[in-house]
């Protein structure tokens, strides 16, 4: 009798074994079979973006995945860029006083009258975005923030995208990593 | 003064520009035909390749090869010794080297998101993450839990004087792990937040950053660590919850003893995790009659605690649906429209300046409650189910004539074993036979 009954137990088990083995299997062999689209990265939608300043705080890295990008193409080239200037600059130049960069991380450069060109140093840049409202509140709105790929984890759950307040963040197929503003799509 | 007439008049021009050509350049970008100027390319940023896909399949790989290496060293080798170098290698390598992202843990909400949402694609290594350890537990036991995951390796350090915990306390406290599952499921499978991820104690030393509550509450389970062995895997892990279940099914398991446990005792506190059952005592004859009534009781119990589970689930759905950042802020646009707040939020201006009609924002909410309430009463009845389970369980008439490693509770960290004096009548064996080997080639 009591061999029967371990018997009987060894069954059960043995076949709830094959039966959670089976399932694991096909669970796995559905998911690896089934078309795999690209894998997702995160990313911001510049469109969706307020520039709040979360992306410099909030990214687990200690200086942070998402770094402002310049849509070259949309610049107006100001001699006045409000993305570049303080509000009220005391004089039009590269003076730290007068940038609105805490770091210094755009270069001012002169090309012709009346044009002069903003570039990035991204070794600099800490994606706070001020320079993105300035930029979007007068002028084209040719600075938007990015998360650059070849610093992002692509952490589980994005740490920014948790807090960001405009819900701007989202997982996009890596063939297409960039959200991109273009001339013409203000 | 006339610098700010400046500014003043140009931004005057702008929001006028802006009002007559919404979506046209405020500034149209010069075509330099002075200097020649070529305007450099956006495409800078595209140019930077991302992380390198090699990577995460040589996660896949190591996973393999330690999950591998694990199950021999605990089941054939029998090495605390060299076990305790595996986890060390885990603990840096998915730990610090990795930053603990991806783990088997988090991979859960991967996979329940990519249930429920079609745009979600699942990475095949989470998939294979989430699985591989899967299907080793039901051949091996948790030998993924004793060599392989980094969270348990960092409190596998820290035991220092471990206290046994009471068997009914560790299994009332080991509700909350299923409570975790199955809220870490609701909450990925709603695209409201991936809690395992949010919450994991340990992600601020993986990093060497990161929130001072998370690095607070990992510290807590690093001191508790000390005197109540690994109390994240055993109360808290979500994963163990699932390999629990499975290892109870596994072909191999972990054993104490190499061969016949001859009932000394050595070991029947060695396990710092209380995962060593004793061998049954002969069951009485008579005097049956009470534990009958209690146990009838307890099966009526259960439809009624899944019941009452599923009701509070539904009751608390309102809190939960909370963590989806739409419903919240539906209700705080809600609010500020009802003239109850005064002042407006970042999120909530976010949204005005989108122009987005608030009804549908409304109706996405309302969509995402439905979803919180039926979730909420399924998490609730199946936290009842396991209560009642919990309760039941104990009933069943078990034999056990040796002092055994629980397979369900067995962590496979390989302690116990130096405890078993057959254990050292087998490495004298052994060492014998290495002698004789070592002879015979001289």
């Amino acid at each position: 009798m009591p061999t029967e009954k371990i018997n009987r137990r060894k069954y059960l088990k043995d076949g709830l074994w094959g039966v959670c083995l089976a399932g694991l299997a096909v669970l796995a062999g559905a998911f690896i079979s089934k078309k795999h689209d690209a894998e997702k990265v995160w990313q911001l939608d510049p469109d969706k973006c307020v520039a709040c300043g979360n992306c410099a705080t909030y990214c687990v890295l200690e200086e942070s995945a998402v770094k402002c990008v310049h849509a070259y193409a949309m610049c107006g080239y100001c001699d006045l860029c409000t993305g570049f200037f303080e509000p009220e600059p005391r004089e039009l130049d590269t003076g730290a006083e007068n940038q609105l960069c805490p770091t210094g991380a755009i270069k001012r450069s002169f090309v012709e009258d009346p044009y002069y060109e903003y570039t990035i140093d991204e070794l600099l840049c800490i994606g706070c975005g001020k320079c993105v409202v300035g930029c979007n509140a007068f002028g084209n709105g040719s600075l938007f923030l990015q998360v650059r790929h070849d610093r992002c984890l692509n952490c589980n759950e994005c740490s920014i995208a948790a807090a960001c307040p405009s819900q701007a963040f989202k997982r996009v197929s890596a063939n297409e990593p960039y959200l991109i503003k273009r001339a013409g799509h203000a | 003064m006339l610098r700010f007439g400046r500014i003043l008049i140009s931004i005057l021009i702008s929001i006028v520009l802006c009002g007559i050509v919404f979506g046209a350049e405020r500034f149209p970008p010069p075509d330099f035909e002075e200097s020649g100027h070529e305007l450099p390319s956006i495409d800078y940023i595209t140019n930077v390749e991302p992380h390198h896909p090699v990577y995460e399949y040589l996660d896949v790989a190591v996973l393999v090869a330690a999950l591998s290496l694990s199950s021999y060293l605990v089941l054939k080798r029998r090495s605390r010794r060299m076990l305790f170098l595996l986890m060390v290698f885990s603990l840096i390598y998915f730990g610090f080297w990795r930053k603990g992202c991806i783990c088997s843990i988090g991979a859960i909400q991967n996979f329940s998101l990519s249930i429920f949402d079609a745009n979600y694609a699942i990475p095949i290594t989470a998939i294979l993450f989430l699985i591989l350890p899967l299907i080793f537990t039901l051949f091996f036991g948790r030998t993924f839990c004793g060599g392989v995951c980094p969270l348990g390796a960092i409190q596998d350090l820290v035991v220092l004087h471990p206290v046994k915990v009471p068997r009914w306390l560790e299994s009332s406290l080991r509700l909350f792990a299923y409570i975790y599952l199955a809220a870490a499921i609701l909450f990925a499978a709603t695209g409201s937040a991936f809690i395992i991820c949010r919450y994991d104690p340990f992600i601020s030393f993986f990093r060497l950053s990161g929130h001072l509550n998370i690095l607070i509450l990992g510290c807590c389970f690093l001191v508790v660590g000390m005197f109540i062995g690994r109390p994240y895997c055993r109360f808290i892990c979500p994963y163990g919850v699932i390999l629990r279940q499975l290892s109870r099914l596994s072909k191999w398991k972990v054993t104490i003893t190499p061969d016949d446990c001859i009932k000394c005792r050595l070991c029947e506190d060695s396990c710092p995790f209380g995962a060593i059952t004793k061998p049954t005592v002969e069951w009485p004859q008579t005097g049956y009659t009470k534990s009958k009534k209690l146990l009838a009781l307890l099966i009526f119990l259960l439809p009624v605690l899944i019941f009452s589970g599923g009701w509070i689930g539904v009751s608390l759905n309102q809190s939960w649906a909370r963590m989806h950042s739409t419903v919240r802020l539906a209700e705080r646009i809600y609010l500020e429209n009802q003239g109850l707040l005064g002042e407006t939020t970042e999120a909530s201006s976010a949204f005005r300046a989108t122009g987005e009609p608030i009804e549908d924002l409304y109706d996405q909410a309302s969509v995402i409650r439905k979803q919180f309430k039926f979730g909420g009463w399924l998490l609730g009845s199946f936290i009842g189910l396991v209560a009642g389970l919990k309760l039941i369980i104990p009933s069943i008439r078990r034999q056990r004539t040796d002092f055994q490693a629980d397979s369900a509770s067995c962590l496979a960290c390989g302690r116990c074993f130096k405890y078993c004096p057959r254990e050292h009548v087998r490495l004298k064996g052994l060492s014998q036979e290495q002698d004789i080997a070592d002879d015979s080639k001289t």
